[in-house]
């Protein structure tokens, strides 16, 4: 066993994690089974942020993902359009990332032109579209929107959109969502935004898992909830799919609770490899091969 | 000339931003400095595809190993910022319907959305997918428990790997009540909360202290080395 | 190397006849597409002129509207969204071909990523910052007649410096005088020092300083003195304090110091195991999507979110 371990190639290793992936993710679609959640502290704040807000309030979304984070990500943005859809407030989306836009198309596209057709654009939500200079636009957008933000995405003047008319600066918005993939991102946002106005912009995150435990310095006082990785976005689909989803929630809104499947067995033989990796070096150790 | 005005330039516009961050009344003048800095990076994307072009087509003129990937490089490149720039295939604006340039850049059925859609974005994706095969390989090479070190990492690995999915929950359900502290995703929350913000801050403390030096060493002049080499 | 070659190739004749088997001798195909016409007309203009845009739909949409009735024009098969998914779905292929071996496949899809985001990224900064933001300040006559025509703002010439700048910026790329470039990027270096020192001195320095000042005996007038509490704030302050500790190079780490750096050390170790379990988590979610895209939208083996009727 130790000699088969030790010359093993990694290409066998690729192999069993793409394994790991795709039968659960093909069971679990052919089932429609998939494992229960419980939420956790940090997704249970931030679901009560967004519950917390009356109809008609201003709130932030701020996309700052690409489609390689799609994986983790695009499930928050879901379930934070969707909630935020059921609670009525007036969304104001932007990006700091250049595919942002993209990201926040697809998430009008999947909840609101599908589920909530009857809201309208320039009314109860808008698109501000991608502006490049990551904590730049943030230094500005803090004070003064409107010198940054002359249209929005399609190029109507900001003049013309009536949802924009009490809006000066971020400082207006109930609450700030942020979905971020990196720099510039939740970081950056509590750094210029909610740091500097900590009586004024109250932000929450969904972000990646690499980030995530990086982010946990500034909760609660910078950063009062925090949905982390794949795991964060599926808590936080339950929460929303069982207040407003009914008894038989849309395949769409489940996604995040579909991925903890492979999430789960991809898991398992990560451990397995690290306790063959030890397996391999104490045997080593024991034979006095110098590793 | 060629280094001191630079120099002069960096000092200012950082402390205007600096200034107007503590003096409301100069708020304005950092505004300024923001918004020029906000367009001076959207003209660094250009400044990067420019890069790409003039790096791809010396690889090409000089026709070094590898160059038919780089005539491919030119071709996606050129095509995309041909179809991108100029809107091809975008209705316009309903509101006016003669401007042919009015569209949104980004209108689904567009060849640029085309070109997002199916190109780019399976593409990145896939890329950053890898990753997953890289850790699993790295997670058999180079996790030793050489000694204490690196068997708490191990460990707190491990609960951190089962506590955030199910099998943790599963594993550890039989445990009772008063002793559901140890429950794995307890113990993962207990974690996350306690030692990994503990250690974090003390990261980032050492980072700000970091970031606070390199920077007054740069708007100093004291740091001059993003002026490059100095040759000319 | 012949091994390595012989399995290859009958990977991609394997999958050659798998993929041929479900597109033609199965009744329902695979990887299609499918589109919702809808027509589009023009606000407030005479003559009213329309156009049709095509919006994503499903099979299932399609196959209910063509039952409906046959002859409708709404629902359809879109060729170039359905050679997008097989376009997709292959360049997915190519580059996950880069675990088994290198290979010119995964080559040509590296090469086609660097060219297509490099032209994207332009065309995005190109349409949303330097038409509304730069020359739309400075012209915005010209910018009207042709790509804003609701613009209706007065020039502003301050904006001539920024325009300026990024002209010398793009010096950077001429073969001489590319020190014309060092102005705008000191400015650009000035400004960034500037916004993050304030930033990160703020957020990070203060901002943590001030979150670790917290009850070391947590009680309150409804629930009393809380044990778990005080020991969980106890445990953060020993732990800051002692990885900062670590950090002090310029201390010799013996004695009481050495044993508290070390404490510090076993701080930084558990963070670090926590940084790893959850990077795995982000990596594994990455490729479960695109696993997911091979499956559902390519293949049709899975339909978790009801889209297709399949016969």
């Amino acid at each position: 066993m130790y000699e088969f371990l030790k010359d093993l190639d990694k290409r066998w290793i690729f192999l069993l994690m793409f394994l790991s992936v795709t039968i659960p993710i093909y069971i679990i679609a052919k089932t429609g089974k998939s494992f229960p959640e419980v939420p956790t502290v940090l997704s249970e704040a931030v679901f009560q942020a967004v519950e917390d807000l009356d109809e008609g309030d201003p709130v932030l979304l701020s996309f700052d993902f690409d489609p390689a984070s799609e994986g983790e990500l695009g499930p928050m943005a879901t379930a934070f359009v969707r909630h935020c859809a059921e609670k009525k407030v007036k969304m104001y989306f932007m990006a700091l990332w250049p595919v942002g836009p993209q990201m926040i198309d697809d998430a009008i596209a999947r909840v609101i032109h599908s589920d909530f057709s009857h809201l309208v654009y320039g009314m109860d939500y808008v698109n501000m579209g991608f502006k490049p200079g990551n904590e730049g636009v943030i230094k500005v957008i803090v004070t003064d929107m409107r010198e940054l933000y002359t249209t929005d995405d399609i190029g109507t003047s900001i003049d013309d959109i009536p949802m924009m008319k009490d809006i000066e600066n971020v400082q207006d918005f109930e609450l700030v969502i942020n979905v971020s993939a990196g720099y510039a991102g939740t970081k950056e946002w509590v750094q210029y935004a909610s740091t500097p106005y900590p009586d004024k912009i109250k932000i929450v995150a969904g972000c990646t898992g690499v980030q995530a435990p990086l982010l946990y310095p500034y909760i609660p006082n910078q950063l009062p909830g925090l949905l982390g990785a794949i795991k964060g976005a599926a808590e936080y689909e339950k929460l929303v799919v069982d207040k407003y989803g009914g008894d038989n929630p849309d395949p769409k809104y489940l996604e995040a609770k579909r991925r903890m499947g492979p999430q789960l067995v991809a898991h398992l033989l990560i451990i397995l490899l690290i306790i063959l990796a030890n397996y391999i070096y104490f045997v080593e150790r024991k034979r006095g091969v110098s590793v | 000339m060629k280094r001191n005005v630079p120099l002069l330039i960096t000092a200012l516009g950082g402390f205007i931003l600096i200034i107007a961050y503590f003096i409301p009344a100069t708020q304005g003048w950092g505004e300024v400095a923001a918004i020029w800095f906000d367009i001076l990076a959207s003209i660094a994307f250009i400044l990067g595809g420019g890069n790409l072009l003039k790096i791809h087509l010396k690889k090409i003129s000089d026709k070094r190993v590898g160059w038919a990937y780089s005539a491919i490089t030119l071709a996606a490149f050129l095509i995309t910022l041909f179809v991108g720039l100029g809107k091809v295939g975008v209705n316009p604006n309903p509101l006016y319907p003669d401007y042919g340039l009015s569209g949104h850049y980004r209108e689904i059925g567009s060849p640029f959305w085309w070109l997002y859609e199916y190109a780019f974005k399976p593409l990145t994706a896939t890329m950053f997918a890898m990753l997953a095969f890289y850790i699993s390989s790295a997670a058999f090479r180079a996790f030793r428990a050489k000694n204490i070190e690196a068997i708490l990492l191990l460990g707190t690995a491990f609960i951190i790997l089962l506590g955030r999915t199910f099998a943790g929950v599963y594993l550890t359900a039989w445990l009772p009540d008063w002793m559901s502290g140890l429950k794995i995703e307890n113990l993962t929350v207990f974690i996350m909360s306690v030692f990994n913000t503990a250690g974090n801050r003390a990261i980032m403390i050492g980072i700000a202290l970091g970031i606070a030096s390199t920077s007054l060493k740069v708007l100093l002049g004291v740091d001059r080395s993003y002026l490059g080499s100095g040759e000319d | 190397m012949r091994r390595e070659a012989l399995i290859s190739t009958s990977l991609l004749v394997l999958g050659a006849l798998y993929l041929t088997g479900r597109v033609f001798f199965t009744e329902h195909g695979m990887g299609k597409a499918y589109v919702r016409a809808v027509e589009v007309k023009s606000l407030e203009t005479d003559p009213e002129i329309s156009w049709t845009k095509y919006e994503n739909a499903t099979q299932r949409s399609y196959h209910e509207a063509v039952i409906k009735d046959p002859d409708q024009a709404v629902y359809q098969f879109s060729l170039s969204r359905t050679l997008g998914t097989w376009v997709a779905a292959l360049f997915t292929l190519f580059i996950l071909s880069f675990l088994y071996k290198d290979n010119p496949l995964y080559k040509i899809a590296e090469s086609v990523v660097v060219g297509v985001s490099a032209a994207y990224w332009m065309v995005v900064a190109f349409w949303t910052t330097i038409v509304p933001n730069l020359l739309g300040k400075l012209s915005p006559g010209w910018i009207k007649s042709w790509a804003m025509p609701g613009l209706n703002t007065e020039a502003e010439f301050i904006y001539l410096v920024p325009l300026t700048m990024g002209v010398m910026l793009l010096w950077r790329l001429a073969p001489k005088g590319s020190w014309i470039s060092r102005w705008p990027l000191a400015f650009i270096i000035g400004t960034t020092a500037g916004i993050r020192l304030i930033g990160f001195l703020h957020a990070d320095f203060l901002g943590q300083i001030r979150n670790t000042i917290i009850p070391l005996v947590v009680s309150s007038p409804e629930t009393g003195f809380s044990f778990w509490d005080s020991v969980k704030n106890i445990i953060i302050i020993i732990g800051v304090l002692s990885a900062i500790v670590y950090f002090f190079f310029s201390i010799e780490h013996k004695g009481f110091v050495g044993k508290t750096a070390k404490l510090g050390i076993w701080f930084l170790m558990i963070t670090f195991g926590a940084a790893f379990g959850y990077t795995v988590m982000g990596r594994i979610a990455l490729l479960a999507i695109r696993v997911e895209f091979l499956l559902n939208d390519w293949l049709w083996l899975i339909d978790p979110s009801h889209a297709r009727v399949l016969m």
